[in-house]
């Protein structure tokens, strides 16, 4: 049956136009295919999980999304224009937002200035010196987390002073700030309690509901079920499976991130 | 859309404070301590001596302030601000006679930052560009600033003798005299010599010079960009990489930017002894360090600030000032410096350790 579900074409396609589109997407590491020949479509408000087991490719698939590594064969497409990017820096100014899983955030600084970090608003002083913004970037952040619904008291606050879902909520929030057209989620609940998890899962929701789409790289077949519209499994750097969450179970994706029924 | 409100932790914000906090508390009692010891301490003219004295010291704390928060620190610092004495000491010896002394400071000034600003720049491309621990690149530094130093001086202290120096490091602004009252920049007119002794100066050029230091550093530290990124850097040098900060440039700035201070206070140092000298800085490094930390800044970077600075400059000085007055053995100093930088270390990691569980 895994077999089945590989070949099924694309879910939801229909008439919409993908946000992403990857081109038979390779890279090689010496003799390693880390990624061989992957294409997909992400489509707007789709939250795609992005599973498989350790070394089937993932990471090195979404840093060929991200602008870390550059692909050595096919090609990528942002809203049907192929794109190339040097850097990650390259990719969010195309509006390519990665969440890495230790967030990248400055613990010592607050949370407004972590969304604006390396953006920084500046104003006059004095005339002739530039000023850090400071309360522009304040109502901004209260702008951007109003709209995601999350509730920070004190913004003042440095992050170390934050809980870990708080946390993932400002990095969040930094992404969507930026008017992110993909949000890439790399583990985004691996360091969360229970509770926590299920905020982050509820913020996954938010961004969909405003057609932010998005890929959450996980391990966790409860994030996947609890917040996923599709599935995509790589094993040992190929796709494998591409599939509706309605339509598969556990069992079956362990199956295919395994490769159960092949050997 | 679901409503996330999320817990707040118990409020902590004391325990932040509390680095700066315990500094003003340890300051007062100081004062009022040695007050009580000698009543001379707290007059007017030993709190303005004081004031004065600390300017060589705290210039260079503030430089070493941002890179310490930056995450690293300057060991050279105390011996480019002596490399720096030599070299402008020699070039205001090199001006032709009859050159204003403002001229000839500007031009020996232009020099010995030039100087200092090489320095700062090997620095800051090694700990930028190659990865050298700041530790052992600016270690590499002090060492190589004290040899030059030395070499240009012949190993002996370079004597100034521009007409008028020392009356711009060991100047007031104004000046008071029971009979013949104020007057503007220099002594009261018409006194006779027996009349002098009475004459009290107010607000000494370099207590200015220093105020002026402070503003500039505070503004840049809390204001700009390069200050926040100064924070960013400290706090998590890969998020700021990711989020596109120039860290590279940043960093050799920031190291840059230590040595110039370091060069003002070789330019202090020359107008208030008359002289450079390549080890003018040499027991510098500590009191530095010191004022620094127990300012509040963490050596784990990311924290810290002038104002901050300023108190532990104040602590080192008013320590050392009051124990000369309270006729403690001068080398008892150190030991005291000593003590309570240890003891400020202690603190920052008591509050590390409590904010990070």
């Amino acid at each position: 049956m895994a077999s089945t579900m590989a070949s099924m074409t694309q879910p939801n396609a229909s008439s919409t136009k993908p946000i992403l589109r990857l081109e038979h997407v390779t890279k090689h590491f010496g003799g390693l295919t880390a990624v061989n020949q992957v294409s997909l479509d992400i489509f707007p408000g789709q939250v795609v999980a992005l599973a498989g087991d350790n070394g089937a490719g993932k990471s090195t698939l979404i840093k060929m999304i991200s602008g870390v590594y550059r692909p050595d064969d096919g090609r990528i497409f942002l809203e049907e224009r192929e794109i190339t990017m040097a850097s990650p820096q390259e990719a969010r100014t195309l509006g390519i937002e990665t969440i890495y899983q230790d967030l990248a955030l400055c613990e010592n600084l607050d949370a407004t200035i972590n969304i604006f970090l390396g953006r920084e608003p500046l104003r006059p002083m004095l005339g002739v010196f530039k000023q850090v913004d400071r309360r522009k970037m304040l109502s901004e952040s209260q702008i951007v987390l109003d709209r995601l619904d999350i509730k920070i008291p004190n913004l003042r606050r440095p992050i170390r002073e934050m809980s870990g879902g708080q946390r993932q909520a400002v990095a969040i929030a930094r992404a969507v700030y930026w008017n992110a057209r993909l949000v890439i989620m790399d583990e985004p609940t691996a360091a969360l309690g229970v509770p926590e998890q299920r905020k982050v899962h509820e913020l996954v929701k938010t961004l969909k509901s405003q057609n932010v789409p998005v890929i959450l790289i996980s391990h966790n077949l409860q994030d996947i079920f609890a917040v996923a519209d599709r599935i995509i499994v790589m094993r040992r750097g190929q796709k494998v499976g591409d599939v509706l969450v309605q339509d598969v179970t556990g069992d079956d994706l362990v199956g295919l991130m395994v490769g159960a029924g092949e050997a | 859309m679901a409503n996330l409100s999320y817990p707040t932790k118990p409020q902590r914000s004391w325990l932040a404070t509390l680095g700066s906090v315990w500094a003003w508390l340890f300051l007062l009692a100081l004062v009022i301590g040695f007050s009580i010891g000698n009543p001379v301490f707290l007059t007017p003219f030993n709190l303005q001596n004081i004031l004065a004295n600390m300017s060589i010291l705290t210039i260079i704390a503030i430089g070493q302030t941002f890179v310490i928060i930056s995450g690293g620190i300057d060991l050279s610092a105390g011996y480019v601000m002596g490399m720096v004495s030599v070299v402008v000491a020699q070039s205001m010896g090199m001006m032709p006679p009859g050159t204003p002394l403002w001229m000839a400071l500007l031009i020996a000034a232009a020099v010995g930052i030039c100087f200092a600003l090489i320095a700062g720049l090997v620095n800051g491309l090694l700990i930028a560009r190659l990865d050298v621990p700041p530790f052992i690149a600016t270690l590499g530094m002090f060492g190589i600033a004290r040899g030059v130093g030395f070499l240009l001086s012949g190993g002996m202290p370079v004597p100034i003798y521009t007409e008028g120096l020392g009356r711009v490091g060991n100047g007031y602004l104004f000046y008071f005299h029971p009979k013949a009252g104020w007057s503007f920049l220099d002594i009261p007119a018409g006194l006779v010599q027996a009349d002098l002794r009475q004459v009290t100066g107010v607000l000494p050029f370099v207590l200015i010079f220093m105020v002026i230091l402070l503003i500039i550093a505070h503004l840049i530290l809390s204001r700009s960009r390069f200050g926040l990124h100064t924070y960013a850097i400290g706090g998590n040098k890969e998020a700021s990489l990711r989020a596109g900060i120039p860290v590279s440039r940043r960093l050799i700035a920031l190291y840059m930017l230590s040595s110039t201070f370091a060069a003002f206070a070789g330019l202090v140092y020359n107008t208030r002894f008359t002289n450079g000298a390549a080890n003018a800085g040499e027991a510098l490094l500590l009191d530095t360090v010191a004022a620094v930390v127990i300012g509040g800044a963490s050596l784990f970077g990311g924290a810290g600030t002038v104002i901050g600075t300023l108190i532990g400059a104040l602590i080192i000085s008013v320590l050392g000032n009051g124990l000369v007055i309270m006729s403690v053995n001068p080398f008892w100093q150190f030991i005291a410096v000593g003590v309570v930088i240890i003891v400020a270390v202690l603190i920052d990691q008591a509050r590390e350790k409590l904010v990070r569980s």
